[in-house]
């Protein structure tokens, strides 16, 4: 059993004009994908206008007649450059960045590993401060938060997605995880000042999320959010794989909780592929998730099926039970570092939450606003705590309360800058990012488009006569696979005509 | 506060087992409350001067 899996994740952020409330949070997500991909140039991120291959995922097909068709009548909708909601770009990383839902979003490439994902995450945070670096330069001032909610009733996802093989039984992936998912906030919450989803009961909280959790399983992501999402779009062979796709999380700032996010998780789903998730069932999970997440003492207990109750702590325990009982003699260094850094955690949740003060999300943010409650007499009503709460999650280090302190060394990190600056330009080398980034990178002006599972070149630019490649399998299409293939290439027509060979 | 140091367990080539993160120091109160207070008086001079103007203008859509 290990954290390594292909897994990724896809962060919606806030977004705002100062002074212009009212602006129209569409244009200035439109503004901030295009900014970024004027600002870095072609090389490092496809053009909006073209970007985004919409076609679904079917067999390879004769590549020009239908295919040709298809991307010429995407085209024609496309042109509409005016139109912010449709921004989309790819970036050299193999991430994409594009609006959805009046947020501009950035969903890293596929990755292998929790370090990984931590690190191609804050890529992303990059890529935002570069578009409003660009917009700034233009005269426009336009705010990221990297946060989950408004607090006045909007909600919006840090999403994470896991493939795991398609055998095993959605009902058991459901039933492993619902109880891990209500409890692992106490390691991953991100903090929040006001209780309900208008905030209308003063107080601070464990999750960002979860009191816009009303389901246990649901398709929904938009309203109903369920704990366990069952949307299935693999962007893979479907018969193969599944694409878990998480709706419950918060976003962090801070590396460790992200580590551990993932790192956990895709530990818990060994446990689940390998039919060994431990048996527990919460009599009310929507409820659970809530009453752990408005005791920050984390002493509140949820009760099960069977009549116990238990800590979101006993909860964890008894998965990292299981985790240790089957992870093996052998066990690979992400494995061992994720474990290391969550038994430290959860040892010291378990003695004083507050120890987790600089490692933990939550725990960091609740410590400053404890302090500000007691330095200036705060209720927890107050504005001010509110503000905090809200620029805890600017992504820009001169204002940025979390940013600030990652720089200063007061919330801990795992990755370096050089790191994440590298991680902005980029792929990750183990799965189809790379030839997806690389691609963009090496190939300016003839990649028409690309989606998870293809790339669509137009060897010669402006005769519309173009070529797929499709991308079933995640892991083939890395730099193992196909490095040396381009580098040895000059052009597209070159890479095809090597492609089209091996295939046969 | 508790927590200033880095929580990087190094993972140099070759070497087997990564540093488990360090626990925190224990602090006396006093200390603690005086290194909280110079973070904030550090955030006070970041945070949005109008609180109230600034938390009402945060509106955002829903998404997913």
């Amino acid at each position: 059993m290990s954290v390594r899996r292909v897994m990724g994740t896809e962060t919606e952020y806030g977004v705002t004009r100062p002074g212009d409330p009212r602006a129209s949070a569409v244009h200035l997500s439109g503004l901030v994908v295009r900014a970024y991909a004027s600002g870095a140039g072609p090389e490092r991120a496809l053009q909006t206008g073209s970007g985004w291959d919409y076609a679904d995922e079917t067999p390879l097909r004769d590549a020009r007649g239908y295919e040709m068709a298809r991307a010429l009548a995407d085209l024609s909708q496309l042109t509409d450059l005016d139109d912010p909601a449709t921004a989309n770009s790819v970036l050299s990383n193999g991430a994409r960045l594009y609006v959805d839902h009046a947020h501009p979003e950035y969903s890293t490439p596929e990755v292998l590993t929790p370090r990984e994902a931590v690190t191609w995450d804050r890529a992303g945070e990059e890529v935002m401060l570069q578009a409003v670096a660009t917009l700034a330069a233009g005269g426009d001032e336009v705010r990221l938060y990297k946060n989950n909610v408004d607090g006045k009733g909007a909600s919006y996802g840090s999403h994470e997605n896991y493939l795991v093989p398609r055998p095993v039984p959605f009902l058991a992936i459901a039933a492993g995880l619902l109880p891990f998912f209500a409890a692992r906030q106490v390691v991953c919450g991100a903090g929040r000042v006001g209780l309900g989803q208008y905030s209308e009961v003063p107080g601070f909280q464990v999750s960002q999320r979860a009191d816009y959790i009303e389901a246990e399983i649901g398709l929904e992501t938009t309203l109903k959010r369920p704990i366990v999402n069952t949307r299935d779009e693999p962007h893979a062979t479907g018969e193969k794989y599944r694409r878990l796709h998480v709706i419950v999380g918060d976003a962090n700032l801070g590396d460790v909780p992200n580590l551990l996010k993932v790192g956990f998780t895709s530990l818990v789903l060994g446990l689940i592929e390998s039919g060994r998730a431990p048996a527990l069932e919460l009599a009310d999970g929507v409820r659970a998730i809530r009453d752990i997440s408005h005791d920050p003492t984390l002493r509140h207990t949820v009760e099960l099926v069977d009549g116990r109750r238990m800590t979101a702590l006993d909860i964890l325990a008894v998965y990292r039970e299981a985790i240790e009982d089957h992870v093996g003699t052998e066990v690979d260094p992400d494995t061992r570092e994720v474990l290391a850094h969550w038994d430290a955690v959860t040892d010291d949740l378990a003695s004083d939450p507050m120890r987790c003060v600089g490692t933990l999300d939550w725990v960091t943010k609740l410590a400053v606003l404890e302090g500000y409650r007691r330095r200036d007499s705060l209720e927890w009503g107050d504005h001010r705590l509110t503000a905090v709460d809200i620029q805890w999650s600017d992504i820009d280090p001169a204002r940025g309360l979390a940013a600030r302190m990652r720089a200063s060394g007061r919330l801990a990190t795992v990755v370096t800058p050089e790191e994440v600056a590298s991680a902005v330009l980029q792929p990750p080398e183990g799965t189809r990012a790379w030839f997806r980034g690389q691609c963009v990178r090496r190939f300016v002006g003839q990649v028409r488009a690309a989606s998870w599972d293809s790339v669509v070149f137009e060897p010669a630019a402006g005769t519309r006569e173009l070529r797929r490649v499709q991308l079933p399998e995640p892991e083939k299409g890395s730099r193992d696979d196909i490095g040396a293939l381009l580098d040895s290439v000059d052009d597209v027509d070159a890479l095809l005509a090597h492609l089209v060979s091996r295939e046969g | 506060m508790a927590g200033q140091e880095q929580k990087r367990p190094q993972r140099r080539e070759g070497e087997d087992t990564p540093t488990p993160p360090e626990a925190a120091p224990q602090q006396q109160d006093a200390a603690r409350t005086a290194e909280v207070d110079d973070l904030l008086d550090e955030i006070d001079g970041v945070l949005e001067a109008n609180a109230e103007e600034f938390v009402h203008g945060f509106v955002q859509k829903g998404g997913q």
